[in-house]
């Protein structure tokens, strides 16, 4: 018989570990190559995006060392020239969205949780998410390749003509990215099955945790938009290798044209950044306020709302760009249209917090900043999508302020806090909690310093992509680097004690946090097989009230 | 939705025997409850995957029909080149082609191992003729200089082009034929790979690995093949019909 | 208040920028409101609400009412900022018929210009106060985009077609303009200076160059002419290898070519450098120098050719 468990308290020493777990079950690297377990291919996962986030965040710093002064001087010497810090600003770009954010909290997060959450043994296609990993290997090798040939210069974006036209490595990015998108497909594609097909008896649809629906509705994205990317980056392919024409306008083909295919992916893509987050924020404040989620339904069909209005508004960021006037202003009301479900969602987690009992550990410390950091990002997007506005401030550094507070101070910042969370439960550790609370805040200070000053650079008119700047300028992006240093600092000490944390014994118990969600009914870390007996639903997801203990 | 219910009496860990007490099939993954589900789950994975090939190849029909609108005569008159009567007969081809796999999961389904195998063939016969009436259609294309973009040479187009001022020489003919190229081309590569999608139904059909309570993959394959053939009953028309 | 506005935007050059700062002053102060707001909720619960062992808390699942209402009264209010944005957009996309129009071609990385009676220059522009200009823009190679922020007016520029911005200047003086569409190695160079000058200023400059030359001796000019006219993307002064030769120690040098034959630099080869660069190219460049044919008046060849004599 399944047993109905409490869920309000942490369960300390509530039975004894198991000896075996997905982690030492069984052992040799070739156990981990060949590997069907969604817990495993998770963890790689999460391995595999944080080296590209490192990687990112290295250039990063770059752009900011070299925007440090006009000259572009250290120490008396020029660090990078134009040309190098162009090719730096287009592989942090690229890096960061195509290799790190995107896959970030499906591949590692969702992937290790999902199934867990469903009361499942595993995602639907096991084979299919090995297969997933090894193509995003496949496109970061890709993309280190077109490092070492040259590199490319034409910013992630790759507007042509100049990407057309340019002698470097694009052939080998686009093949990449072609890659990279397949990768994000065959993971949504599996868990849009998984959540159909595999949720434990007594699990509606309303009945799934909000992590769930946030993961569903990015699936959704994933398996409709990133088949346009693909096919924008094999008319590019051919347009660079057989100047097949399209984008050339020489012979009658339309440079916008490649705009309109590029962003058509790449906006639903920025949803497919930032639902997984909103998804995590939605599992941490109800634990962590140890208090029913405000308004449910209203969060889940957000997530919905979002996916769907998200392919609606790709021409937002072509208002500039030689769009018919029709197009222009359709698309800027509809991207206020897309602005109310985020606003929901914000209202909701603090609605949530209203009499709950708060607890401040480190993930609710972040999700906190998150509230705060997406704010700001989403009341920035305002400006852009309001047109007299978007004409001054569109490709300035107010831009790139913009995309940052939602993508770093939004995803970025979520997903740490949802690694903090389910850390015990991936690791069967505890991390030093000390030491959490201050990397979190050097990373929620300097991300401020860093980027909020942006915002003044780029209303005073300091264009994006900008190797050498007027002096007037020089305070401001001062100022900027000095945060990226304090940033930098923070998310250095984070992965220290996370790491730190995997050399002491298994320490975590089943449930630190209290949660009511599934996973938590598992052994921290879980055994290979995800639970002992099939597990049933027996309450409301989020249900806080104090409940009598049943037994067999 | 529904969830496939648990029978925990019988089957306390949730798997071993599917809902009607038969052996364990080989073929049953740990993670599914019952060879229903698993079936099922397949299914729901592989119509996802057909949509995603929809919005490909979606892609380039509204990228087509954007030059169209900016190249009306000339695409008007360079789709006169294309061949009808072999478009046509590739469609009939196809068309069979789809009947043929159809048979085929039919086959499967009912424990006919032989007429698997047969059906199988007969559709990689198809594919086949496809491919070869598209490299006839081909040859003549690039004997008459029907090229895309930069590699159009074509004489005898009516509408003459014009420089214009920027030093820009519109060229609506060529602009057809990338789009023609590339579409036929990609359709093509997924008829190849379709081929060898076939193949590997058929060697594994003759070693009798599917019968009726397990022929997912010939049914999967089946799907893919469905899409492939209605991609070109879309391509037809588009190209070929349409004035 | 105009302290606010002053610290987070470029000075006010046209009518135009007034409207707009107007709309981004109102979009700022709302989202500090806004951002305090929710803030102060998120804190103040933090500490107000914090745990206590034991305690049960409410079990509150929704709240149709302010659901709606934080729904609905959001929208309204994007409603009106929507309106607002596109009035001025539509004033923005608009340019009056009176306008001067003056062409713009883009390459990399130089801006050039025409105006209607047929002058040209390049990266330096004069324009009348108080009466609307018009640019009709096009590419020679890749997207480009003019951007110019006190006016608060940008438009991609796009090869193979003519975009087109418009403004009324306001306020004398210079202001500068730069391109936002990246476009290579020289994107962050490829800046320029516009002049808002009176009527009369106007027409002189329009005719013969002004006489501003008059005011400096011929080699200070010549280096103005050096920034202004774009010759420092490609030439340096201090021997470094750019797209183009640098100018240090050239006067008087025999230079080889890529024909293989040798040739003084001396006024002539400068002035024929200027006006047909493509005639002789120094060996190891590429032929890719625009001609400046129209685009430098008498005395900035002087000032230039004057200018590089004294790089030794």
């Amino acid at each position: 018989m399944a047993q109905a468990l409490t869920h309000s308290e942490p369960h300390i020493g509530d039975r004894p570990r198991p000896a075996k777990n997905y982690l030492n079950a069984t052992t040799g690297i070739w156990s981990w190559m060949t590997t069907v377990d969604h817990k495993r291919i998770g963890v790689m996962y999460l391995v595999a995006v944080s080296s590209a986030f490192f990687v990112g965040g290295m250039f990063a710093l770059m752009i900011r060392l070299t925007l440090l002064t006009p000259s572009h001087k250290l120490f008396g010497k020029v660090l990078i020239d134009a040309d190098t810090y162009n090719r730096v600003f287009t592989l942090h770009g690229a890096i960061m969205v195509f290799l790190f954010i995107i896959p970030s909290i499906p591949g590692s997060l969702a992937n290790f949780v999902l199934p867990l959450m469903l009361g499942a043994k595993d995602v639907a296609f096991p084979r299919l998410n090995l297969a997933s990993f090894y193509l995003w290997c496949t496109g970061a090798i890709l993309a280190v390749v077109s490092m070492i040939f040259g590199a490319v210069d034409t910013g992630w974006t790759f507007y042509t003509p100049y990407s057309t036209t340019t002698q470097n490595s694009v052939g080998i990015m686009t093949m990449a990215v072609f890659i990279l998108g397949f990768s994000s497909i065959f993971t949504g594609l599996n868990f849009i099955a998984t959540t159909h097909k595999l949720r434990a008896p007594g699990m509606g649809w309303f009945d799934m945790p909000l992590f769930v629906w946030g993961t569903y509705a990015t699936a959704i994205i994933q398996v409709l938009a990133t088949p346009v990317l693909g096919i924008t980056m094999v008319l590019l392919a051919l347009e660079r290798t057989f100047n097949i024409g399209i984008f050339d306008p020489k012979i009658g083909g339309d440079p916008v044209l490649f705009q309109h295919f590029f962003w058509f992916y790449s906006h639903p893509a920025v949803y497919i950044m930032i639902v997984p987050g909103m998804a995590i924020i939605s599992e941490i404040i109800p634990t962590f306020s140890r208090k029913t989620i405000f308004g449910y339904r209203a969060i889940a069909y957000s997530s919905v709302a979002l996916a769907l209005l998200g392919f609606l508004v790709w021409g937002h960021h072509m208002f500039v760009a030689g769009q018919s006037e029709l197009a222009t202003v359709v698309f800027s009301a509809l991207t206020f249209l897309v602005a109310i479900p985020s606003g929901v969602k914000l209202f909701n987690w603090l609605a949530t917090m209203y009499k709950g009992n708060i607890s401040l550990e480190t993930p609710m410390l972040y999700a906190i900043s998150f509230i705060l950091l997406f704010a700001i990002g989403g009341l920035t997007g305002i400006f852009l999508g309001a047109l007299s506005t978007d004409v001054h401030l569109t490709d300035t550094y107010f831009v790139v302020a913009h995309f940052h507070y939602v993508m770093m101070g939004g995803t970025v910042i979520a997903f740490i806090g949802g690694v903090h969370y389910w850390w015990p439960k991936i690791t069967g550790r505890m991390y030093s909690e000390k030491w959490g609370r201050i990397g979190c805040a050097l990373v929620f200070v300097g991300f401020n310093m860093t980027f909020l000053t942006q915002f003044f650079l780029g209303s005073k008119g300091m264009p994006r992509r900008y190797y050498n700047y007027l002096d007037q300028y020089q305070p401001l992006h001062a100022f900027s680097t000095f945060g990226s240093w304090v940033l930098g600092m923070g998310l250095f000490i984070t992965a220290a004690y996370l790491f730190a944390s995997l050399r002491k014994p298994y320490d975590a118990p089943d449930n630190p946090w209290g949660g009511t969600t599934m996973e938590w009914l598992t052994s921290s870390p879980p055994i290979e097989h995800n639970f002992e007996e099939q597990p049933v639903l027996e309450h409301e997801p989020y249900d806080y009230r104090p409940k009598v203990k049943k037994h067999a | 939705m529904s969830t496939s219910p648990v029978d925990l009496q019988h089957d306390p860990h949730g798997h071993g025997d599917d809902a009607h007490g038969h052996p364990e099939d080989p073929h049953h993954q740990h993670h599914f409850t019952t060879m229903e589900q698993q079936f099922d789950t397949s299914k729901i994975g592989m119509w996802l995957f057909l949509a995603t090939e929809v919005l490909l190849f979606g892609g380039l029909f509204v990228g087509f029909g954007m030059m169209q609108a900016r190249f009306p005569e000339q695409f008007k008159e360079a789709h006169e080149h294309l061949q009808r009567p072999l478009g046509a007969l590739n469609t009939v081809v196809l068309l069979f082609s789809s009947w043929s796999m159809v048979m085929g999961v039919l086959a499967a389904r009912t424990n006919q191992r032989k007429k698997l195998v047969i059906f199988m063939i007969i559709t990689i016969v198809c594919a086949c003729i496809f491919l070869g009436v598209k490299y006839f259609e081909y040859s003549h294309k690039f004997e008459e200089g029907l090229l895309p973009g930069h590699f159009y040479t074509h004489h005898g187009d009516k509408i003459p082009l014009v420089r214009d001022a920027n030093g820009n020489t519109p060229n609506g003919y060529a602009t057809f034929f990338s789009f023609y190229f590339m579409m036929t081309g990609l359709h093509g590569i997924h008829i190849l790979v379709g081929i060898g999608l076939l193949a590997w139904i058929a060697i594994r059909g003759n070693r009798g690995e599917f019968n009726s309570s397990y022929y997912t993959p010939v049914d999967l394959v089946g799907l893919y093949w469905h899409l492939v053939d209605l991609i070109w009953i879309y391509l037809f028309p588009l190209y070929y019909l349409i004035s | 208040m105009e302290w606010f506005r002053s610290i987070m935007l470029p000075p006010q050059g046209s009518a135009f920028a007034a409207e707009v700062d107007a709309l981004y002053m109102f979009l700022f102060w709302l989202s500090a409101v806004l951002f305090l707001g929710i803030a102060s909720a998120a804190i103040y619960f933090a500490f107000r609400y914090r745990y206590v062992p034991g305690r049960v808390t409410p079990h509150i699942t929704h709240n149709t009412t302010l659901e709606i209402v934080w729904s609905v009264l959001p929208l309204l209010l994007c409603g009106v900022i929507f309106f607002w944005g596109l009035n001025g957009w539509m004033e923005y996309s608009v340019a009056p018929g009176e306008s001067m129009e003056i062409q713009i071609t883009a390459k990399k990385w130089l801006w050039t210009f025409e105006y209607p009676d047929g002058s040209r220059t390049a990266n330096d522009i004069h324009v009348p106060i108080g009466k609307p200009v018009k640019f009709i823009m096009t590419s020679e190679d890749v997207l480009h985009d003019f951007f110019v922020p006190d006016m608060r007016v940008k438009h991609d520029i796009v090869p193979g077609r003519y975009t087109e911005v418009w403004f009324t200047p306001t306020v004398l003086g210079p202001h500068h303009f730069t391109c936002a569409e990246y476009c290579g190695k020289g994107h962050s160079d490829m800046n320029g200076k516009m002049t808002v000058d009176n009527e009369a200023d106007f027409k002189k400059w329009l005719e013969t160059g002004g006489d501003d030359w008059k005011n400096y001796p011929p080699e200070v000019w010549g280096q103005m002419q050096r920034e202004q006219k774009g010759c420092a993307t490609c030439h340096s002064i201090d021997g470094t290898r750019g797209q183009g030769p640098s100018w240090k120690g050239i006067y008087g040098k025999m230079e080889k070519m890529s024909d293989g034959r040798s040739y003084l630099v001396d006024e002539a080869y400068m002035q024929e450098s200027m006006m047909q660069p493509n005639a002789k190219v120094v060996a190891g460049f590429e032929p890719i120098m625009p001609s400046f044919q129209g685009l430098l008046h008498p005395q900035d060849i002087r000032g230039l050719i004057a200018y590089i004599k004294t790089l030794k």
